[in-house]
């Protein structure tokens, strides 16, 4: 076969493509956003987009399952709280054709606002799970998940992390497998979940569980290693690459398929070994499932729970000793180098004005969060996709004096993503606060993709392009203003008749990113 | 199993120097693997690619202590990777500095000691002066390629395999300008 080297996140766009993926869906998110570029750029075979937000991506990819194609949604671990909705229920109602979500989790928030462990989900949604540890094996499981998707008529959910998504290893190349999709039937007891169905559903899955905890007990996945009996560790993802490294004559348990454990796998590992140990980044997850088979396992006393692995972390874990060198520290102080907004940037602008008002800013995801540094310090909170205009809500109602000294802050994709709702609860609710949506025409954080404010789609077509003045103004906003914020005078006088008028309103603040053409 | 580390900040091009080394280390039949950064990181900040090639790889992180070579695009950067390099590895950087926004503002200040120090505590290191060959070049963004060009004097592949690896990842266009940027840099080890 031929090879190639290939980002991790690639690898799955390849995979996908292999395995005759017919409908792709996405929000951009790091480290999940070139899965959905790759398969845009290099597999036109199958039809790729751009979602408003995670739920919509799920969503569109179960109707393209449940019309019978092999299907594929990504998003990074925060983006599957969007669609935790849809997940849930999803479970119950399974697949048609193929089914797969591609998780992407960030140990170590390089580029998100937590660290959760999205193993969890696997085991709440009771969806099939399974976890590559290098690009080649993320390749070959992305093709396996549509196999394991209709088999067992799961939704299966091939998670990676960061370290996964972002690295590239060399991966073999396969040929594209056209999958004609499956014939669609009615069949509302399976695809409408009213209670009278639902419960069966539930059933359903509860006896397909059986069925998959055997398939994944004789899964290659999960694969023992056998060398000195003395020590025994159990790892998944990236941290299996860091064991072999740093313990090679250690005897190792690689889990694959991360939910349904392998019971029977595990015990023979654990009674084939004296000491056993369990590396895994972030919650104990196989530990915990590993000490509850009996066994006695270390696992977190010795490997943190916060933050990504390293080689030299699990080293100096396992071995108490990792690689000496000569070189003596550098005794100077280093000045960091922290992101920043880029020279010329749109949000630069507005975010000096708010510093001088020295308003309360209720801010967002994306850029323009670099405004909580120097040199603005002007944000003072964030939390998810959306939070800005619902939090200045709450502030409102909760100090209503606030409401002309405080705005929220957000994107233009991040408004279209999950800020158009809490909007609509503000005038609902008869909030008088003040939005500023910074319309840079991009999703710039991820990377400069089209968004549906952009009127391109991520498959290069023209599409209508959503007018965000016509929309708030349709939610009941009466005073919506479009400023350059360049015109950085013209602005501050805008925000300050927007702060003293005593009923909702939106101020554009309408500038192209500044690192697009 | 040799372990490179390039360093830089973003926009530098330092994911694409280590994308050329893993073509040519494939090329040549190794096992590869590489990590890198994207995202947040890009905005401005500090960025690095692991690359290790050999009969096996594993990790895709290079373990602290275990650096054959740390490629810095500038200076200060190198500062961060020290702890990577092993004793008797090799620091190539470019003499070039980099304000980070700390500095810019007036909070911190840029050390002015690296030169001497690198001087003084590493025994293998280059600080390159890449400005001529980036003129010769005829484009200050081939700085990558050059810095690749003085690492290429260490490391087992030929001339054509270097340059297949280049055509194999730059655009047309740009491929004569960056083989010519590839020899300067190369010539800039005596």
């Amino acid at each position: 076969m031929p090879k190639k080297v290939m980002l991790g996140n690639e690898a799955i766009a390849r995979g996908a493509w292999e395995a005759g993926c017919r409908v792709a869906a996405a929000y951009p998110g790091t480290p999940s956003t070139e899965i959905l570029e790759a398969i845009a750029a290099d597999y036109r075979e199958i039809y790729a987009q751009w979602s408003p937000n995670e739920k919509v991506a799920l969503e569109v990819v179960a109707g393209a399952s449940v019309a019978g194609a092999r299907s594929m949604a990504a998003m990074k671990h925060v983006g599957l709280n969007v669609a935790a909705d849809p997940l849930f229920t999803f479970s119950y109602t399974g697949a048609n054709g193929g089914f797969v979500i591609i998780n992407a989790d960030d140990p170590g928030a390089w580029s998100s606002q937590n660290e959760q462990d999205n193993r969890h989900y696997a085991r709440a949604a009771k969806v099939p799970m399974i976890e590559p540890t290098s690009p080649a094996e993320a390749r070959e499981y992305t093709k396996l998940a549509f196999d394991i998707s209709e088999r067992f008529d799961r939704p299966v959910i091939v998670r990676i992390t960061t370290r996964i998504a972002h690295s590239q290893g060399v991966v073999e190349l396969g040929e594209r497998t056209e999958v004609e999709p499956r014939p669609f039937e009615r069949n509302p007891q399976k695809y409408v979940m009213i209670p009278a169905h639902a419960r069966p559903r539930h059933r359903f899955i509860e006896e397909q569980m059986p069925k998959l905890k055997e398939f994944s007990e004789n899964s290659p996945l999960n694969a023992i290693e056998w060398k000195s009996k003395k020590r025994g560790i159990i790892a998944n993802g990236v941290a299996y690459q860091y064991v072999k490294e740093v313990c090679p004559d250690d005897s190792v348990l690689k889990i694959g398929f991360i939910w349904p454990l392998p019971d029977r796998v595990i015990r023979e590992f654990a009674e084939g070994v004296e000491e056993l140990y369990v590396v895994e980044e972030l919650d104990p997850f196989i530990e915990d499932h590993v000490r509850a088979l009996g066994y006695s396992v270390t696992g977190k006393e010795l490997i943190p729970i916060l933050g990504e692995l390293t080689p030299e972390i699990v080293d100096m874990a396992l071995n108490k000793k990792r690689p000496a060198s000569d070189i003596p520290a550098y005794s100077s102080k280093i000045p960091g180098r922290p992101p920043a907004l880029c020279k010329g940037c749109p949000h630069g602008y507005v975010f000096e004005v708010l510093k001088k008002l020295d308003v309360v800013v209720n801010g967002d995801i994306g850029c323009y969060t670099l405004a909580v540094l120097p040199p603005y310090s002007a944000m003072h909170s964030q939390g998810c996709m959306g939070a800005s205009i619902g939090m200045h809500t709450g502030f409102e109602k909760a100090r209503p004096e606030m409401a002309g000294k405080s705005v929220a802050v957000i994107g233009d994709s991040t408004f279209i993503h999950s800020g158009i709702t809490p909007l609509i609860d503000q005038v609902y609710n008869r909030g008088t606060g003040t939005v500023l949506i910074l319309d840079n025409r991009v999703t710039a954080m991820t990377g400069h993709q089209d968004n549906p404010a952009t009127g391109v789609t991520l498959m290069g077509e023209e599409t209508h392009e959503l007018d965000l003045e016509m929309l708030c103004r349709a939610v009941g906003v009466r005073r919506v203003r479009k400023v350059d914020p360049k015109n950085m005078l013209e602005f501050e006088n805008v925000l300050r008749e927007e702060l003293e008028a005593r009923e909702p309103s939106v101020i554009i603040s309408s500038r192209k990113c500044i690192l697009t053409k | 199993m040799k372990n490179v580390i390039f360093a830089g900040v973003g926009g530098q091009g330092v994911i694409l120097a280590s994308k050329i080394l893993m073509e040519a280390a494939m090329a040549a039949g190794y096992d590869v693997k590489e990590s890198e950064v994207h995202g947040m990181a890009q905005r401005g900040g500090s960025v690095d690619c692991h690359v290790r090639y050999g009969k096996k790889v594993y990790s895709p992180l290079i373990e602290k202590g275990t650096a054959d070579f740390v490629v810095c695009l500038e200076l200060l950067e190198t500062m961060r990777k020290l702890e990577y390099l092993k004793s008797d590895g090799m620091i190539i950087v470019n003499r070039e500095k980099i304000d980070p926004a700390p500095v810019e503002a007036g909070l911190e200040k840029y050390p002015s000691d690296i030169e001497d120090w690198l001087k003084a505590n590493v025994g293998k290191h280059l600080v390159l002066d890449t400005k001529a060959a980036l003129r010769e070049a005829g484009s200050a963004k081939a700085l990558n390629i050059v810095m690749l060009g003085a690492l290429s004097n260490y490391l087992e592949f030929s001339d054509e395999e270097w340059a297949s690896a280049i055509r194999a990842l730059v655009k047309e266009k740009f491929v004569d300008m960056n083989l010519k940027a590839f020899a300067l840099g190369k010539g800039l080890v005596a």
